[in-house]
């Protein structure tokens, strides 16, 4: 689904990621782990397409189509979600408005009818209850005065409204309780599909409980410089992430 | 909708950017006495009317033009303006069959047809083209009501002891400059009436339209609730593009007695100038309301357009109890500039106004709030909230805050806040993140910010008013 190929990107004339090498295929679930500032959310944000970072080498092949030459809306008609590390706010807009907007004008991208009032209105009672959100939710201003853990859920919220082909839950679960942790947990895996796949960027091994990942991958210093099966989550769990600094100075 | 937002602001040129060839009769430009007088006898106006004319246009003549507002523009040739032009159209119409073809054109072109409006909204409409009004509607249903909705012209020739008693009552002829001008020339406008304690059953709207290339307008409007009645007043505009600036110097009164509530809605949408900033229209309207024991009254204006615009609905909250309300968007783009506000003057015990004012520049435009809120030594227990939010796109344009606060009664409870804002990167990456386009995420960010205001619009009103949001923002980002 995405093969990403010695990709290298920065900002501000800083090097941040420095040869990332990673492929998903469909139906697979990767975990990427590794310590702060790391890359993460750098290369998040770069296959989301945030213009701010620049991409100074390599490629990102998305269903056969190269992403780095397209708009982030674009990449997002095509099924490319991100789970935002700190979702913002966006003051006197509903959380129903926006999603409504964002499935209309990714519709409307993809050459596709608006979807029907009736539809929108059942689609948004189904995944508020998934996710045990309350339907007052949805009236509220996106993100303004949410705690950490609504704008979370109203991420995943989000997602499971959008139905996308890849989704990247950057750091979701910080911030979540145990029990939001499962709710959360719960709504992503009935996403899952033969035809889609999760990157879960994650500190901790208990999202990895509920969502358990094909392959883990650990980001240091820009780079890919471990992957494995979920054992090597657990591993991380037990030892931190000193072996795998020294490993690599 | 969302399509044709789109293609709205894709669509670079000004809209409403025509000239439709109605027949007009013109008095040839400049001002004197005799000038006056030719306008109140083609009006048939009868002498008190007259007198009254040439009393204001004598106030005028020693005024001098103001120029404290923060705007810099060419001061208009007086002495240029034509200052009557009507459609030539001499019967009273029953039906719309009987418009100029023309003008109907003009009509569907704006997207306003008339008989649309009617069946969908049960809006009675009183359309001013070039000063005076060619089609009105709805006047049976409330006429049974006793509401008298017209014309001012027709006001003066069939309600002449109601306009006389109440026009310039708020707004005198020596207010101030354009004040004085409007009354000395104005053409038309429109005249509603609501009786005693009477709910009057529909949105009142007038479209306004500037079409006769160097005819400046002058309307003037007079709206009065009797004792313990309500009303809901729409008045939207569109302007043709021109080269030559236009001046639009209007009259708005209102008065609402004991009880009454009187809603006055805006959506201003004159030409705004193009690209340079050339040829669009001045603005320069003085609207006010005086409220009586228990009555509110409460303005919301949707401000878009204009090159130039100075306007300040004010209330004077003379009876006790009273409630005074000024819900403002003012958006500039480009090269206009806009200096508005409210006047909340608390003379009554117990009086409460609110203001919320929410600006949005970009382009190279200026955008000013200037409030009053005076409270006299009378008024025990007023009270005033003001919000005043400022919303910057670029770092070419520029925005002011100027509050003037005068309490003469120690009890007085003035509150106002007042932020500034620009719209994030990160808000815009968010929504492209999620399928949603620059210029929209903009126009859904912006409808957000201006959600207080859109909210006291009726319905159709507040649609309205968030495309041309869009429309006049489109392009300001870059
Ligand atoms: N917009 C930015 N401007 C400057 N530095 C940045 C920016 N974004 C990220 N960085 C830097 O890049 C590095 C990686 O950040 P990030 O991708 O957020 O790491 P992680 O998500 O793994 O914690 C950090 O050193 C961070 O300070
Ligand atoms: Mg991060």
């Amino acid at each position: 689904m995405i093969r990403i190929n010695d990709l290298q990107a920065r900002v501000e004339e800083k090097e941040i990621l420095s040869g990332i090498n990673l492929e998903i295929n469909p139906g697979e679930v990767h975990a990427i782990m590794g310590p702060n500032g790391s890359g993460k959310s750098t290369l998040s944000s770069v296959i989301a397409g945030r213009e701010d970072y620049e991409v100074t080498g390599g490629t990102i092949d998305f269903e056969g189509e190269d992403l780095l030459n397209l708009d982030p809306e674009e990449r997002a008609h095509k099924g490319i979600f991100l789970s935002f590390q700190y979702p913002v706010e966006i003051p006197g807009v509903t959380v129903s408005n926006f999603i409504k907007t964002a499935i209309n004008e990714s519709r409307k991208g993809r050459g596709e009818e608006p979807m029907e009032a009736r539809e929108m209105l059942a689609k948004m009672r189904e995944k508020t209850a998934l996710l045990e959100m309350d339907k007052s939710y949805l009236s509220r201003s996106l993100n303004e005065g949410f705690s950490g853990g609504e704008k979370k859920r109203n991420e995943i919220f989000q997602m499971a409204m959008l139905e996308p082909k890849l989704a990247i839950l950057d750091e979701t679960d910080s911030g979540l309780d145990i029990d939001a942790l499962r709710i959360v947990a719960n709504g992503v895996n009935k996403l899952r599909s033969e035809d889609n796949a999760v990157l879960v960027i994650t500190h901790y091994q208990r999202l990895l409980d509920y969502i358990e990942p094909d392959f883990v991958h650990v980001l240091y210093n820009g780079k890919i410089v471990k992957s494995g099966d979920k054992n090597l989550a657990l591993e991380l769990e037990a030892k931190g992430y000193d072996w795998i600094k020294e490993e690599n100075v | 909708m969302s399509d044709e937002i789109l293609d709205e602001i894709t669509a670079s040129e000004y809209k409403y950017g025509f000239t439709s060839d109605i027949e007009s009769d013109k008095v040839p430009p400049g001002l004197n006495e005799d000038v006056i007088r030719l306008i109140s006898s083609k009006k048939n106006e009868p002498e008190w009317m007259l007198e009254w004319r040439l009393d204001a246009f004598r106030t005028w003549s020693e005024m001098i033009e103001p120029d404290w507002p923060n705007v810099t523009y060419n001061k208009p040739n007086f002495q240029a303006i034509s200052y009557y032009s009507a459609p030539k159209q001499t019967k009273t119409l029953d039906s719309l069959e009987e418009v100029d073809p023309e003008l109907l054109k003009t009509f569907e072109k704006l997207g306003i047809s008339i008989d649309e409006q009617k069946r969908l909204t049960g809006v009675a409409m009183d359309v001013v083209v070039d000063s005076v009004s060619v089609a009105t509607s709805f006047k049976e249903t409330l006429a049974e009501k006793g509401i008298i909705f017209c014309s001012m012209s027709e006001a003066i020739q069939e309600h002449p002891e109601l306009v006389r008693k109440h026009l310039g009552t708020v707004v005198p002829k020596r207010d101030n400059f354009y004040a004085a001008l409007n009354s000395a020339v104005f053409t038309d406008g429109s005249f509603c009436y609501i009786p005693k304690g009477v709910h009057c059953p529909m949105e009142l709207s007038t479209y306004f339209r500037i079409n006769e290339a160097g005819t400046g307008q002058f309307e003037r409007t007079l709206l009065v609730a009797d004792k313990g009645s309500y009303v809901s007043y729409l008045e939207g505009c569109t302007a043709p593009s021109r080269d030559e600036n236009q001046l639009h110097a209007a009259v708005v009164e209102l008065v609402a007695m004991e009880g009454a509530e009187i809603k006055y809605s805006t959506v201003q949408n004159w030409f705004p100038g193009d690209a340079e900033g050339k040829g669009g229209v001045f603005n320069f309207v003085t609207k006010r309301g005086i409220c009586e024991r228990n009555s509110k009254i409460s303005w919301t204006q949707v401000e878009t357009g204009s090159a130039v615009t100075w306007k300040y609905p004010s209330c004077i909250l003379k009876g006790d109890n009273s409630v005074g309300e000024f819900y403002s968007v003012a958006v500039t783009n480009k090269f206009q500039q806009a200096d508005t506000g409210t006047k909340m003057i608390h003379l009554g015990k117990n009086t409460k106004s609110t203001i919320i004012s929410k600006g949005i520049s970009a382009g190279k435009s200026h955008n000013s709030y200037r409030g009053l809120v005076r409270v006299g030594p009378r008024a025990e227990n007023a009270r005033n909230f003001s919000q005043c939010d400022s919303l910057l796109m670029g770092n070419q344009c520029g925005a002011h805050t100027f509050p003037y606060i005068e309490a003469q009664n120690p009890s007085a409870q003035i509150e106002h806040e007042a932020t500034t804002s620009k719209i994030g990167e990160d808000q815009i990456f968010y929504c492209n993140q999620r399928g949603i386009g620059t210029e929209e995420a903009i126009a859904l960010i912006v409808n957000g910010y201006c959600k207080e205001v859109l909210n006291q619009l009726p319905m159709e009103f507040a649609v309205e008013a968030q495309k041309l949001l869009e429309v006049s923002l489109e392009g300001s980002v870059g």
